[in-house]
């Protein structure tokens, strides 16, 4: 596995459970200083644990926490000091009832910083979550969306080291949304803290994160860039749980000089693979990735079939199609070009894309 | 029916005319109650908080015992105090029965099983996620518990506001251990009941209607303090 050189938090061999339940699997994970790594999974793969151990809120049921190169002991007061140079948003925020003010401050009162040292602190950084007039207030009278801001505004008044957030914008309207993430992107470059985010929203941590671990039933079964992980999923949950659409079950039928064969059905789809001819494997296409024509054209591109438009959906700005070519593909295009080239369903179409953009798998790898 | 009218115009009438008798052993009811509930407040705030904060085995057991002492007789701590207290007692040598420090510490036995009990309940009403948010910002155990009892100070002071009403209206043992003294260890409670056996019942119904007022105004007060 690829370990940044100077890792601030390593994980390892950690499992843990919940009484019978094993909710995390041997998980190996370096975070580099200064690193946005966002953890991405459904509900329930066991992210919200994962950063509880990290944050030492949890003592992991075996293995280990490396904390800027050394061993994070499993009880005493050292986890205390260790956990002051972190913070984590915890996806439901939970202010105190207190006044937004007296909210912010308290993570700086517990670490016995002065007062004006505190005012000062505090005033910017509620300027800069946009939260200045709301000094007085208490912030159980907040909406969500300034909660949210608030309990952002807590743990950064505090420059953590290492930020962990817990979907910081679960349940939030798009502008707050939009908002938050400015605000962590802002504090990942301004002031270099290290960042880990679970998230469930795919979109969020391709935008924001450096490296992507995906996190599915307890077990991180890929970790990568960001285009590693979109372009090239390590097996079929993490294709499905990317967004990959099209996962088409086939057989390698002839290889040359790194290019493959992939027999469908009949159909025969070039890509790019080492796999040898024989081998049962599963071929991915980013719907994206599909151009629709109403003719053959010439192009570079290597596959292109003939189809016939069996559904279209529209998905605002863009519509999703359906098509046969004798095995199920789907197309993501803008809906004026569904327009312009009248795609409904019945329309016999030509479906092409590059034999780099198809990315093959073998069948069956479970990790 | 008369009794009650009656005792409604005099107790006006002695509170209006500031009473001397009447302010004294409206006082003494006051001060007595007041420094019980003071005193079992700083003990059972603290004792709560660590009962709950700490997870130890018989922990449930220790709550339940605590709960049931909530409807213990005061009659009957009336009666452990006086024979702890008594001349052949254990503790006789300090020389305090038929003295208010015998009351006040019957009275804070009476009331710090639900000062305690009340405090832990009230602290427990506390999310679980506020005591993760306040550890994940770097407070420390104590940190934490002193938020959660901020956090739960209506309650809080709900539950003091409860110690201190069982005390300032309990008769039994004020009465076993305070013995009435007239101008010593009279309180409303026990001239209520004195003035009810002479037979002036207006008189006690006009102290019954005092004590009422009292805690009518602490509740006030009490209510002020909440709504900051």
């Amino acid at each position: 596995m690829m370990k940044p050189l100077s890792s601030i938090i390593e994980v390892v061999d950690l499992s843990h459970s919940y009484g019978e339940r094993k909710v995390l699997q041997d998980l190996n994970l370096g975070i580099g200083k200064g690193e946005v790594f966002a953890l991405i999974g459904p509900t329930g793969a066991g992210k919200t644990t994962l950063l509880r151990i990290v944050d030492l809120l949890e003592v992991p049921g075996a293995g280990e926490i490396y904390f800027d190169g050394k061993c994070v002991p499993r009880s005493g007061k050292q986890r205390l000091e260790i956990r002051r140079r972190m913070s984590f948003i915890h996806q439901k925020p939970q202010v105190f009832n207190l006044s937004v003010y007296d909210n912010v401050a308290c993570g700086l009162r517990w670490r016995g910083e002065g007062k004006n040292g505190i005012a000062e602190k505090v005033d910017h950084i509620l300027e800069m979550v946009g939260l200045e007039g709301y000094k007085n207030r208490n912030a159980r009278t907040l909406s969500g969306g300034e909660a949210q801001r608030v309990a952002l505004a807590r743990s950064l008044v505090l420059e953590p080291e290492v930020l962990l957030l817990d979907e910081p914008t679960a349940n939030l309207d798009p502008i707050s949304t939009a908002k938050i993430e400015q605000l962590i992107s802002y504090v990942a470059r301004q002031h270099n803290t290290t960042i880990i985010m679970a998230t469930h929203d795919m979109s969020q941590g391709q935008q924001l994160a450096d490296r992507i671990g995906v996190l599915l039933d307890g077990r991180l079964v890929q970790i990568g860039n960001v285009t590693d992980i979109f372009r090239s999923p390590q097996n079929e949950e993490v294709a499905h749980f990317v967004g990959m659409e099209n996962i088409i079950e086939g057989v390698i039928s002839a290889s040359n000089e790194g290019i493959v064969m992939v027999n469908i059905g009949g159909n025969a789809l070039q890509a790019v693979s080492n796999y040898p001819v024989g081998k049962e494997v599963y071929a991915c296409i980013r719907p994206e990735d599909i151009t629709l024509a109403l003719s053959r054209t010439q192009s570079s591109a290597r596959n292109s079939f003939q189809a016939k438009v069996t559904r279209v959906t529209t998905l605002g700005p863009l519509s999703r199609v359906e098509i046969n070519c004798g095995f199920r593909l789907v197309a993501l295009v803008t809906k004026i070009s569904t327009e312009e080239l009248n795609l409904q369903v019945g329309r016999e179409v030509y479906a092409t894309f590059k034999a780099t953009g198809v990315h093959v798998m073998e069948k069956g790898i479970r990790q | 029916m008369t009794e009650i009218w009656h005792g409604l115009t005099k107790a006006i009438e002695l509170i209006i005319s500031l009473d001397p008798e009447v302010m004294e052993i409206a006082g003494m009811s006051l001060r007595i109650s007041g420094t019980s509930c003071l005193l079992a407040s700083l003990i059972c705030l603290p004792l709560g908080s660590l009962i709950y904060s700490h997870h130890f085995r018989g922990k449930r057991g220790l709550i339940n015992i605590i709960q049931t002492l909530f409807s213990m007789p005061t009659v009957l701590v009336g009666l452990l105090v006086f024979v702890l207290f008594s001349r052949a007692g254990p503790l006789g040598f300090f020389g305090i029965l038929l003295t208010p420090t015998a009351m006040v510490i019957g009275q804070m036995i009476l009331i710090t099983p639900l000062l305690l009990g009340l405090t832990i309940s009230a602290l427990s009403g506390v999310s679980k996620e506020i005591v993760d948010t306040a550890t994940s910002l770097g407070a420390s155990g104590f940190q934490t518990v002193w938020l959660v009892l901020r956090e739960a100070r209506y309650a809080v002071l709900a539950a003091v506001t409860m110690g201190f009403g069982r005390a300032i209206s309990e008769v039994g043992c004020a009465m076993m251990v305070g013995g009435n003294i007239r101008g010593f260890t009279r309180v409303i409670t026990t001239a209520i009941s004195m003035e009810t056996s002479k037979g002036d019942f207006e008189l006690a119904m006009a102290l019954g209607i005092i004590l009422l007022f009292l805690a009518l105004i602490i509740n006030i007060v009490l209510n002020r303090l909440q709504q900051r």
